[in-house]
C-alpha cells in the first residue's frame, strides 16, 4: 500500500508532538515512493541532528519499508521561527 | 525450508567470493586487504561492517560509484565531499550486493542509502551531510579526522 502524505503528517504530529509538519511527495509521478518532510517539534530541543532524524525514522519505521527515500528537515520551534523571519 | 535453501545459497556465495572491495574515489589506492567473509551468518556481515567502517577515515555506502553515482542522494554526498577536497575515501556500492544493502541498514539502524561514516562513527545520510556542510560542522568534523577542507583554502583566497 502506498503511504500518503496525510498519513505521514498525522503520524508525525501525533507521535513527535510536532507543531508544524510539511510533507511533500517528491517521487517523479507522485507515486508516494519518496517524500520530503519538514518537522517542527519541541522534542528536538537539545538533540543533535542525527538523533532528531532517528526520531523521525523511528516514528515512520513502518512507512519506511515502502518509502524509497525520505528527505528530512528537523527544527525546534525556535529554529522554525528564525527561519521564517529570514 | 525456503529459509534454509536461501541461507545455503548465501553460504555458497560467501564461500566463493564474498570480499568487499571499496572503490577508491581518489587516484591513490591503499593496499590494505579487504575483510573476508568466510562464514555464512548475517552476524558475520555485521562484524565485517564493523571492520569496514573503521578501516578508512571516511567511508560511504552508496548507490553506484563516486565516478558514476546511480542516485541523486548518493551523488549529493559525493559532490559535497568533493567540494571539501575529500577524494580519498572508501565507497561501497550497495547495488552490487543485496546483502550489503540490507546489512548496512541494520548495522547503522538507518533506513536509507547513502550512509557516511567518519572514523567508524555513523555520521548520517545525505540530508545530515548537507546540513553539516551548510552550517560549517563538516569542516570541523573533517579537521578532527586530520583532513583539511579545501573550502578553507577557497575562503582564504577570496579574502
Amino acid at each position: 500500500m502506498a503511504e500518503t502524505a496525510d498519513h505521514i503528517r498525522d503520524k508525525l504530529i501525533e507521535e513527535l508532538a510536532a507543531v508544524h509538519v510539511d510533507v511533500e511527495d517528491t517521487s517523479p509521478n507522485r507515486c508516494a515512493a519518496s517524500f520530503k518532510v519538514l518537522v517542527v517539534s519541541s522534542q528536538f530541543e537539545g538533540k543533535p541532528l542525527l538523533q532528531r532524524h532517528r526520531m523521525v525514522n523511528t516514528c515512520l519505521a513502518e512507512e519506511l519499508k515502502e518509502i524509497h527515500a525520505l528527505e528530512q528537515k528537523t527544527l525546534t520551534p525556535e529554529q522554525w521561527e528564525k527561519q521564517k523571519s529570514q | 525450508m525456503n529459509a534454509i535453501i536461501r541461507s545455503t545459497a548465501r553460504c555458497l556465495r560467501a564461500g566463493a567470493a564474498a570480499v568487499y572491495l571499496p572503490v577508491r574515489a581518489g587516484a591513490r589506492v591503499w593496499s590494505a586487504s579487504p575483510p573476508r567473509r568466510l562464514l555464512c551468518a548475517a552476524a558475520d556481515l555485521q562484524k565485517d561492517l564493523g571492520a569496514m567502517v573503521k578501516k578508512d577515515k571516511v567511508v560511504v555506502f552508496m548507490k553506484g560509484t563516486p565516478a558514476q553515482p546511480m542516485c541523486g542522494f548518493s551523488n549529493a554526498v559525493v559532490q559535497i565531499l568533493r567540494m571539501h577536497g575529500v577524494d580519498q575515501y572508501a565507497a561501497y556500492n550497495v547495488l552490487d550486493d543485496g546483502e550489503l544493502r540490507e546489512g548496512v541498514k541494520v548495522f547503522s539502524n538507518w533506513p536509507t542509502i547513502p550512509q557516511v561514516y567518519f572514523s567508524g562513527e555513523f555520521v548520517g545520510g545525505c540530508d545530515i551531510l548537507l546540513q553539516m556542510h551548510q552550517n560549517g560542522d563538516l569542516v570541523e568534523e573533517l579537521k578532527k579526522l586530520g583532513i583539511h577542507s579545501a573550502l578553507l583554502n577557497a575562503e582564504k583566497e577570496s579574502k
